[in-house]
């Protein structure tokens, strides 16, 4: 095997030490030391998801992954953390402007065993620190070189130790139908991260990578997601594959695109390739490029906005064009979505809560799922009043702008569209707290 | 004026719902047994416990509830808040003098709202439990993860571990009520230590109980969790609701550190290195 990686060397000079080193260092680093390194450079993949597994504990093996998952903790900037989410390496022939391991950044670099990573996880899981792993990597060599690596670690887990914990893998862009396959066996996700909303970016920030690689691999989980459940409906022993389906990442402000390209794009990659979730991750700047742009903190708001956007569109029945379009290309960031498209569709309102439909009281401002299914099922008792709406749990500084009850509104005179946006974001005694806000304004324009 | 008093029990709790019921004499309080009365003009009632008076009245929720529903009886008794046992006899007086179906959902009822408050306050301690527990590994191989939750959820969270760790010794143990679940690879029985060690209670095991790798896996994970943290999108607002100070004493990552955290550097593109053209 590593006589292969001196051949490689000739290719790429600068790499030499780095594949001489492969090995010794898989030996020599300690542990400790591997750990924080690899798991630093993989906590710029968002997702940290691990639920809609289906993985029962049969036969007194270890651990389950069904149904909801949990956050075993949180981190300081109030992130869940779920998975053992770890590179196997941080080696890397890529070059990619936005990412820490990219080949021309002076970081340090550590490699695990394939037998490493099974005993942390085993480990860690028996603690129960975590539900499962996560586990991505650099690519090192070639795409399957890679990919077969990953795939060894989920095997060893599943049939050496019986773990039935949640395992989700990356797949890497470029790697062959036959490795995604067989990946899926082990495997509960798998994700191919499409990394930027456009091709032209892509290609401006990642040379090596193209959106026909990641779109492939999603293609073929789709196919075998699809294949497999049409299976399962004849023979119930048809072996699962990712039975938490697959799920893909794009990073938020390194590039130009709006809102409405990024929606629109996540809405063609959720009917396209059935995947489970899209994740956006706001642009963290990890190292210094001309083609990346210069900013002191990462959109964390814009990032919310755009989740907020995407689970209307995923469970509130709204459309990515309804949200946004050609005049509004993206979301506002001083207030939600929802409400942003309430405040533009006032004919639609007031909704008169006892008798509306499910489907437009979801699209109330203030209500939430739980609490529209609330209201459905406990107006057939008696006629809501306001405080019934309280207890429910609506956010009525929100919700009462747009809802009667009994035919009567909390609000004794109409408030133009400025207006109600200034009391939410304000609060009732607006007027003073808007002036004080739009001063602000001045000074950082002035700033 | 009417009290009721029974024995701390669940079962005892339901025979007190129905000798209510049997004697239409619907009670201002009930207290576990030793409890002051309300006043001196309560009539006073112990209720022995009964468990087939208590099988009929849960076998009768059966009948008018949703499974998860009647569940929400039990989680309002764990729950162990003043006032459990009224909020209990009021709900459950309402389903059996309720002629309609799904009275679990008629949320203009106040007792209702506050059953489904409480359920969602106990699946959520559960929840949380489920999530903080940290088992250390014992030099006989047993896995003890020592608990102080809110509420007393730890008979909730029982068959979640046991699907979970079929194959390892486990015991987690509530240090305020002091009891625990042990589970043998069998089944999980209910104990008591006779004398829990001081340094269960203090959420971290001596060295001396522990097997010899726990305290690499302890620094392991600590070192995982400060790394995984973003600094750039530092948030302690978030970061405190999730994780309520009251659980750190019984997190590994928590704890104070066993070895410093040392971020990881190098984050500039060194000029030495060639650069790919944009």
């Amino acid at each position: 095997m590593w006589l292969k990686l001196l051949v490689y060397q000739a290719v790429v000079p600068y790499l030499a030490n780095v594949f001489r080193d492969l090995k010794g260092i898989e030996m020599q680093t300690p542990l400790l030391e591997k750990l924080s390194i690899l798991a630093d450079s993989a906590k710029y993949d968002v997702s940290c998801s691990s639920s809609g597994g289906k993985r029962k504990n049969e036969g007194k093996g270890l651990g389950n992954a069904e149904g909801m998952g949990i956050c075993h903790s949180y981190t300081e900037d109030g992130r869940c953390v779920s998975l053992l989410k770890i590179l196997l390496t941080n080696f890397c022939i890529f070059d990619c402007a936005y990412c820490v391991s990219r080949k021309s950044n002076d970081v340090k670099r550590a490699a695990f065993t394939v037998q490493e990573v099974v005993d942390l996880t085993i480990n860690f899981y028996r603690r129960n620190y975590i539900e499962g792993l996560f586990l991505s990597s650099g690519i090192f060599k070639n795409a399957d070189y890679t990919m077969e690596r990953l795939v060894r670690v989920a095997k060893k887990l599943r049939q050496e130790h019986k773990f039935n914990g949640y395992i989700h893998l990356k797949t890497i862009p470029g790697a062959s139908e036959e490795l995604v396959k067989e990946a899926g066996l082990y495997a509960d996700r798998l994700s191919v991260n499409i990394e930027l909303p456009t091709e032209e970016s892509l290609q401006a920030l990642a040379p090596e990578k193209n959106f026909k690689e990641v779109l492939t691999p999603m293609g073929h989980i789709k196919d075998q997601l699809v294949l497999v459940k049409e299976e399962k409906k004849l023979f119930k022993s048809t072996p699962s594959f990712a039975p938490a389906g697959q799920s893909t990442q794009l990073i938020v402000g390194a590039t130009a695109e709006s809102d409405r390209q990024i929606l629109t794009l996540a809405d063609g990659l959720y009917q396209n390739f059935q995947l489970k979730r899209v994740y956006y991750s706001g642009y963290v700047p990890v190292v210094t490029d001309s083609r990346l742009p210069i900013i002191s903190t990462p959109p964390i708001i814009r990032e919310n906005r755009l989740y907020q956007a995407d689970w209307l569109v995923r469970l509130y029945g709204f459309g990515v064009n309804e949200l946004l379009d050609e005049q509004n290309p993206q979301l506002d960031l001083q207030i939600d979505p929802k409400l942003a498209w309430a405040l533009r569709n006032r004919h639609v309102f007031p909704l008169e809560i006892n008798t509306a439909d499910y489907e437009m009281i979801l699209r109330v401002p203030g209500v939430g799922i739980k609490s529209a299914k609330k209201i459905v099922s406990a107006r057939r008792f008696a006629p809501l009043t306001w405080e019934h709406l309280r207890q429910i749990g609506v956010v009525l500084k929100r919700a009462k702008y747009f809802i009667t009850c009994g035919g009567r509104s909390l609000e004794t005179r109409e408030w133009d569209e400025e207006a109600i946006r200034r009391k939410i974001i304000f609060g009732e005694k607006g007027s003073r707290a808007s002036l004080w806000g739009s001063q602000l304004d001045l000074f950082q324009q002035a700033s | 004026m009417y009290f009721y008093s029974y024995d701390g029990s669940f079962d005892g709790l339901l025979t007190v719902v129905f000798e209510a019921f049997e004697r239409k004499a619907w009670p201002t309080q009930i207290g576990k047994e030793g409890e002051a009365p309300p006043g001196i003009f309560a009539t006073h009632h112990f209720v022995p416990t009964q468990e087939d008076k208590a099988n009929r009245v849960w076998d009768g929720l059966g009948k008018k509830l949703s499974a998860a529903a009647r569940e929400n009886v039990y989680k309002a008794f764990l729950w162990e808040q003043p006032g459990f046992e009224m909020l209990i006899f009021q709900f459950v007086r309402l389903v059996f003098t309720s002629a309609q179906q799904g009275v679990e959902e008629n949320f203009t009822q106040p007792c209702v709202q506050k059953m489904a408050a409480v359920g969602k306050q106990m699946f959520r301690e559960k929840h949380r439990m489920e999530a903080f527990v940290r088992f250390q590994r014992s030099q006989d191989g047993l896995y003890v993860a020592p608990i102080n939750p809110d509420f007393n959820v730890l008979p909730l969270v029982v068959p979640h571990f046991e699907k979970r760790y079929a194959d390892q010794h486990w015991l987690i143990y509530d240090v305020r009520r002091q009891y625990g679940a042990y589970y043998d690879l069998e089944q999980v029985h209910l104990i008591t230590l006779e004398e829990a060690p001081p340094s269960l209670r203090k959420g971290q095991l001596s060295p001396d109980i522990l097997t010899a790798v726990e305290p690499l896996y302890q620094q392991l994970w600590q070192a995982y969790f400060d790394h995984v943290n973003i600094p750039e999108r530092k948030n302690p607002k978030l970061h405190l609701r999730h994780l309520p100070k009251r659980y750190w004493k019984y997190l590994t990552e928590k704890k104070p550190r066993i070895q410093a955290h040392q971020p990881i550097q190098n984050k500039q593109v060194p000029t030495a290195v060639p650069r790919l053209k944009a």
